[in-house]
């Protein structure tokens, strides 16, 4: 086992790429520490599952290399890296028994039958597929065939790492709670490096250590829920994580002071000034506005009530600014004024946070 | 929503359908039908004999010996082309230019008109001019199709082989694309050889159109005519007469229309039952 990592990366399906859009990753430079139990979120067609493929080793890179530890193993095909892989949709042997499926990549290992006897019960028992350890693997449901893929995935001892590509699309929801907090329990007992692909934030940010979110073909930012919470370095980030998103509002500079409309915004946003040229935006999160005596004018537009909180939807001007209203708290009626909690607002120069921007 | 409609005049919307289902298919089955329990004398005489013409062709030594020919002759075929078909497609590449000049190289003995087969392959295999012919006697072997019944026999079944494998690479062909990407990334992932993949993956998934294969190639085969008739004309003696040179034989060069008859709807029902059984042993196995 040893940390992977991703040098100079990018890659393209076209025989030729040229401008950005040619390219299905680009810049991709991360590293992945032995152990950890990363996320890579993103929405559909960000090049999530190209990146795992490249990590698997299923597609060689166009440009940069793949290094698990020091070792370069960018031309090594996937049966030679000790990966495993879990895919979206469920993939079984038909002809086989449940037992010979989860058998199948000890056997083709060379492992002992007695040693995978053993590894078979436990993935088996894992994943609650005891009982059915000797029925045809082809009649069974998807929920079923899926657990048989998540199990090949998980019996085999010492991989250098375990991918799932969306592993939970087909199971039920019910199942799914269960499921992933199971493979979040397995990372603790086995310690292998798990990334988990996944199209939903929930998912990532209850399994994961380390969230990696992609957008458009490169990852935008790495971080921790927390972080990822309270300081979005995309305004990507900003709205596709958290519910609802973060607002995103306009935002004039004048004598290196960011404005809303005719409001002064204290950000934790320094040196404006390299913003220059760039179209700016003031990026404040719904739990980190609240109503106060002073500050912003608005109206109130919608109340709505999601249980544990309320959405508040108001206006200034032709601007919509959603906040949040814990229960209990009360809603003025009509017109009253907001306040931003500085320390989370930030100023956005072409989607990226001023100040902040990737090295 | 129970409640059935039944109008009087619906019926007559599916008469078109009942027509040409009974002009192409139940009146000339009929006909053969009519022929079969009488005898003619031409002059639309007709005299009913009963089952007699079907127990005079059950216990006929040349109808017997046709049917083995037949039984004997589909079952080479099926034991050639089957496995050779699959073999082709599986080492055909899946994707690139190449792709599409395999298909078409592939199609192209399935373009070719059944007596033209017959007369190309009679051309190529004669023993004094033909390619194949030459080669084989000059190679030592003592080859003449038009005498030698083990001769007639390896090219009757050479041309058949090269005539149909293509259609069994096509099917396999279209079950392999079939099968879904990541089935092929499972596998490398797992380790897999690629006798595994085959054995695990791939065999498994193109079982249905296997089954579909084999039926083709038994129902056709159990039909040839045109190609063996140019060819050896059922020779040399009857060693190559299958069931419907022999049938043809017997209704227009006899023209022992009763007899002809019965063998046809024998002929007819051994093809149905075969089919069936292939079918449901197929799709029983499906099922488990």
């Amino acid at each position: 086992m040893s940390k992977i990592s991703l040098k100079a990366m990018k890659h393209s399906y076209l025989a030729e790429p040229g401008e950005d859009a040619d390219w299905a990753l680009r810049d991709i430079d991360i590293e992945w520490s032995d152990g950890g139990a990363y996320a890579l979120l993103g929405p559909s067609g960000c090049g999530k599952t190209t990146l795992l493929n490249i990590i698997s080793g299923l597609l060689r890179p166009t440009r940069g290399k793949v290094l698990f530890g020091d070792e370069d193993v960018t031309e090594v095909g996937p049966e030679r890296r000790n990966i495993a892989q879990v895919f979206q949709f469920p993939v079984v042997y038909d002809t086989m028994t449940v037992y010979d499926n989860l058998a199948f990549p000890l056997r083709n290992r060379g492992f002992a039958e007695p040693d995978i006897e053993i590894r078979v019960r436990q993935t088996a028992q894992m994943l609650d597929l005891e009982e059915r350890l000797f029925t045809k693997a082809a009649g069974l449901t998807a929920d079923a065939k899926q657990k048989i893929s998540l199990g090949r995935g998980l019996i085999r001892p010492d991989v250098n790492a375990i991918l799932f590509d969306e592993p939970l699309t087909v199971i039920d929801p019910h199942l799914k709670w269960v499921l992933r907090s199971k493979l979040k329990e397995l990372h603790r007992q086995i310690g292998s490096t798990m990334i988990y692909v996944t199209h939903d934030q929930t998912e990532a940010l209850t399994f994961a250590d380390q969230v990696v979110v992609m957008h458009d073909g490169t990852v935008v930012q790495s971080g921790t829920p927390i972080e990822l919470f309270e300081a979005p370095r995309h305004t990507f980030v900003g709205h596709f994580i958290g519910s609802p998103g973060m607002n995103l509002l306009p935002c004039q500079v004048k004598n290196g002071v960011p404005y809303f409309f005719k409001n002064k915004i204290k950000t934790v946003s320094k040196s404006l000034a390299s913003a220059k040229g760039a179209s700016l935006q003031i990026g404040v999160r719904p739990e980190f506005i609240a109503f106060s005596e002073k500050g912003i004018p608005v109206q109130i537009v919608k109340v709505s009530d999601t249980g544990r909180y309320r959405i508040v939807e108001t206006r200034h001007e032709d601007t919509m600014i959603k906040l949040l209203a814990m229960e209990g708290q009360e809603i003025p009626q009509g017109g009253a004024h907001i306040q931003f909690d500085p320390a989370f607002t930030r100023i956005y120069a072409d989607g990226w946070a001023v100040g902040e921007e990737r090295a | 929503m129970s409640q059935k409609i039944a109008h009087p005049k619906a019926w007559l919307f599916v008469l078109p359908v009942v027509l040409l289902v009974a002009f192409n298919a139940i009146i000339p089955l009929m006909t053969v039908v009519n022929y079969s329990v009488q005898e003619t004398f031409g002059n639309n005489l007709f005299f009913w004999e009963g089952v007699r013409w079907f127990q005079d062709v059950l216990r006929s030594e040349r109808y017997q010996a046709s049917l083995m020919r037949q039984l004997t002759f589909t079952g080479i075929i099926l034991l050639i082309e089957i496995p050779l078909g699959v073999a082709i497609a599986l080492s055909m590449p899946r994707k690139g230019p190449w792709v599409s000049v395999c298909l078409v190289l592939m199609a192209l003995p399935l373009l070719i008109p059944w007596n033209v087969v017959g007369a190309m392959w009679n051309i190529f295999s004669l023993p004094d001019i033909g390619l194949l012919g030459r080669t084989l006697n000059g190679l030592g072997f003592d080859y003449d199709y038009t005498q030698g019944p083990l001769a007639a026999w390896f090219t009757v079944i050479l041309m058949d082989v090269w005539h149909w494998t293509s259609l069994v690479v096509l099917l396999a062909y279209a079950g392999l694309s079939s099968i879904p990407q990541p089935y092929y990334h499972a596998a490398k992932i797992d380790g897999a050889s690629t006798w595994a993949i085959i054995r695990y993956i791939e065999l498994p998934k193109m079982k249905r159109v296997l089954a579909i294969a084999i039926l083709l190639r038994f129902m056709d085969s159990f039909m040839i005519y045109t190609e063996p008739f140019v060819l050896t004309g059922g020779g040399p003696g009857n060693t190559t007469t299958f069931l419907s040179i022999d049938l043809v034989k017997v209704a227009l060069g006899q023209f022992d229309l009763g007899p002809a008859a019965a063998m046809s709807l024998i002929y007819f029902l051994i093809i149905l039952l075969l089919s069936w059984l292939f079918y449901t042993l197929i799709m029983r196995n499906e099922q488990q």
